[in-house]
């Protein structure tokens, strides 16, 4: 089998999906705010919200344009580079994919038509309903591709025949052990990435000198979305964490970077994993606290990597995005907590706090895929876990040349669109405010009245 | 070829499977074609009015179209997972560009507006630009589909060649929504782009007709036995017909436009649209004989990679119910935004 188009298929993979989930991060959240600004307008009249809609909006429309076109990316992958994952596992992965895409997929490409571009030819009632219905296919969507991902990790209600998965139990399958860890979980970290965004673009605008009050207003829903769901993502890690370790120690060892099965296991804060020596040097430990963590007992049993020799993860990028991504949720409950306090509270920020929330903006992106590295880098060598192994899914008549080329392709498109992303959302908070005619989808110097 | 061992399910439901899926291919490419179409006659625009009234006549409509191919290509992986792994294996190249191609138009649907002002000619560049990369690598992958992926020299240009011609209808389609969707200058342009793209896309349909049973012996057989040759007339002869009448209607709507005759524009308005997409019904007909039962010609029939009866059922029941209802609501969404197009604002 060929290493080098083995490697190169895993790392166009991890490009495409990697750039894929940066959007739903947010259009699955800011849908759902979206609405909660056209509700508050509606029920108070308070031009604010209005204003607040007007802008995110426009957000919403290019974040979920980028998350289409990636999408479709995704939909395609699976056929050029991993044929053998459907031809193994596709009786469970087909059903769960088509129904992603009848449900879901097409709802909200549907009906998000209306809700961008149809307020002035639908009535306000008919409007609301599309935009419901925008949120409910994103979130639906969510819902079907985590459940096929939890499957992947936790796979439950099926029987093998002929070295092919059928499916038995689709109850078991859908609501397989992981699933609403997993889902819970990716969720509230849209919400989170959402929170942040829209905190640190509002306090983007105020550091310009906007005196806006929509400004202070989405800083302020900002602020407070990310206090209160932070510490319930914290919570929901936890148990999130507890439940791979039942089902997947491995993965949990190499989180830990353990490589010896310990009673009253610490918890690193620092270690470079050195996988020729099955051990770690410069180790910062405190000691006992991953035993406490995972089993709630200081001198509890944690399974170290030596156990599952030749069928764990690399250790490296198994262990350190963990700790990036939990590193980025403290730094979020701190920042958060503060801000949330000392705006409740004064009604304003220290500049400093302000800038730091302008650094934050896209915190939540470096959390996910922090967090999705871990997830699925720690998952192998397995693709379905104890069914398949990523290795023997491959395609076998794609050559290292072939991917090199589309490789190279997927990523210089994906870092120029998400530099010139990051890039327009700064711009359109600073023409905020500055020419009002100017925010219309097709501005023109001048419109031409048809017949 | 039709296996004659297979009984209930193990026999429909293949069948019922690749007739959605040929649904939802005609669907994106009728649909998602006028969008390309508008895409590549962007440059004929004169002003940047005129370029923004051609992006707002397919603005709320792209992602809903665009979803079709989500729907045809998942459905291969989905029901036919043993053919679907091969196919796009072998259309590696054609697939990366295509999707190149549909990320930069999609995106830049919305950076041309939201970016700098003085970036839109750059955006509208690349929408220009993946439009056209879209749909010549589309064409491609139908020449090498009919083709039974013939990888020599021959076979590569007669694939290039279909990507021109499948250009040309994708055109002559956009051209004909415009013609419905605007008025005043815009609407003649588009009256004249649709003449030109006509000769384009008989030209191409012509040669897959020709060239498919050249390349083939399978097709030339299915073609040209002397029970079926009788039987299959008039696909060809309604297709010169239908390129005919098209003809006709243009340089009635030409007349029209020159002598100002507004009630003969609209009354005639929508008949190129509906012409170029009973030429791409006609098309796909054939096509769809030609290549019945087979997803890889003379290789893989739909029942060989078939995915097994019980996932074919949940999923068959799950799309019966829930396709007419995208249907109905994708009409909806079409009688909201009918009429001409206006520019697409974000509020009332």
């Amino acid at each position: 089998m060929d290493i080098e188009a083995l490697l190169l298929a895993r790392i166009q993979f991890a490009a495409n999906i990697t750039f894929h989930i940066l959007f739903p991060s947010i259009t699955i959240a800011l849908g759902w705010l979206l609405l909660f600004f056209k509700l508050r307008h509606n029920a108070t009249g308070d031009d604010r919200w209005k204003k607040l809609y007007g802008f995110w909006v426009k957000v919403f429309a290019l974040s979920f344009a980028m998350g289409v076109v990636s999408g479709i990316v995704m939909s395609f992958q699976f056929g050029t580079n991993w044929p053998g994952y459907m031809e193994k596992v596709g009786n469970i992965a087909g059903p769960l994919l088509a129904y992603e895409v009848l449900t879901a997929f097409f709802l909200e490409a549907t009906f998000l038509g209306i809700m961008l571009y149809g307020q002035g030819r639908v009535s306000n009632r008919i409007h609301t309903l599309a935009t419901v219905l925008v949120c409910f296919g994103t979130t639906l969507s969510a819902f079907w591709i985590l459940v096929l991902n939890s499957w992947m990790h936790t796979p439950a209600g099926f029987e093998m025949r002929d070295g092919v998965a059928h499916a038995a139990d689709w109850w078991a399958i859908v609501f397989n052990p992981s699933m609403p860890y997993r889902l819970s979980h990716m969720l509230i970290a849209s919400g989170l990435t959402v929170a942040f965004l829209v905190a640190g673009l509002s306090a983007y605008r105020l550091l310009r000198g906007s005196h806006a009050d929509d400004a202070r207003l989405g800083l302020k829903v900002g602020v407070t979305l990310a206090a209160v769901l932070i510490p319930l993502q914290i919570f929901v890690g936890d148990l999130h964490g507890l439940n791979t370790l039942k089902y997947q120690p491995a993965k949990v060892a190499a989180m830990e970077g353990l490589w010896e099965t310990t009673d009253g296991a610490p918890l690193l804060l620092f270690a470079l994993p050195d996988e020729e020596t099955r051990s770690n040097r410069f180790e910062i430990a405190i000691p006992k606290l991953a035993s406490l963590i995972l089993t709630h007992d200081l001198n509890g049993t944690v399974q170290g990597l030596n156990d599952f020799e030749g069928n764990h993860p690399r250790v490296a990028p198994v262990f350190w995005s963990f700790r990036i991504m939990i590193g980025m949720g403290l730094l979020m409950l701190a920042i958060s907590w503060l801000s949330a306090a000392l705006l409740w509270r004064r009604g304003q920020l220290p500049p400093l706090l302000m800038h730091g929330l302008v650094a934050m903006s896209f915190s939540g992106w470096v959390a996910i895929i922090a967090g999705w590295y871990t997830t699925e880098i720690g998952r192998q060598p397995w693709l379905v876990e104890g069914v398949l192994l990523t290795a023997d899914a491959a395609a076998t008549n794609v050559g290292a040349g072939l991917i090199w080329s589309s490789l190279a392709i997927y990523m210089t498109l994906y870092l120029l669109l998400t530099v010139a992303y990051v890039l327009v959302l700064f711009h359109m908070a600073r023409k905020l405010g500055v020419d009002p005619a100017q925010d219309a989808p097709n501005a023109a110097p001048f419109e031409e009245k048809h017949a | 070829m039709i296996p004659t061992d297979l009984v209930g399910g193990a026999f429909w439901l293949p069948l019922a499977f690749v007739m959605m899926m040929g649904l939802g291919m005609l669907l994106y490419v009728v649909l998602d074609g006028y969008d390309l179409g508008v895409g590549m006659l962007l440059p004929g625009a004169k002003t940047e009015a005129e370029r923004d009234t051609m992006i707002s006549a397919i603005g709320p409509f792209w992602d809903a179209n665009e979803t079709w191919l989500v729907l045809g290509i998942g459905l291969l992986l989905v029901a036919f997972p043993l053919a679907h792994g091969i196919i796009l294996t072998s259309l590696y190249l054609p697939v990366t560009l295509m999707l190149a191609g549909l990320i930069l138009r999609g995106v830049a649907f919305d950076f041309r507006v939201k970016g700098r002002a003085s970036h839109k000619h750059r955006w509208d560049h690349a929408f220009f630009v993946g439009s056209a990369l879209a749909s010549f690598s589309q064409g491609v992958m139908l020449g090498q589909l009919v083709t039974g992926f013939d990888g020599s020299l021959w076979g590569w240009l007669f694939s290039a060649a279909i990507g021109v011609g499948l250009m040309g209808g994708y055109c002559l389609l956009g051209a004909g929504w415009l013609i419905l969707k605007t008025c005043d200058r815009l609407q003649a342009a588009s009256v004249r782009w649709a003449r030109r793209a006509l000769v384009f896309t008989a030209f191409g349909i012509a040669g897959v007709s020709i060239a498919t049973p050249v390349m083939s012996e399978v097709i030339f057989a299915k073609w040209f036995s002397v029970e079926t040759f009788f039987a299959l007339l008039p696909i060809p002869l309604m297709s010169a017909a239908v390129v005919a009448m098209l003809f006709l209607f243009l340089t009635r709507l030409a007349q029209d436009i020159k002598g100002e005759n507004v009630r003969g524009i609209e009354r005639w308005a929508w008949a190129p649209f509906a012409g170029a997409v009973a030429m791409f019904v006609l098309a796909f007909l054939g096509l769809a004989y030609s290549l019945f039962p087979y997803l890889v010609l003379d290789r893989i029939t739909i029942w060989e990679a078939a995915s097994a009866p019980e996932s074919l059922l949940i999923m068959f029941w799950g799309a019966v119910i829930v396709v007419p209802t995208i249907v109905l609501y994708n009409i909806f969404l079409y009688r909201v935004f009918s009429g001409k197009a206006q520019p697409l604002s974000y509020s009332d």
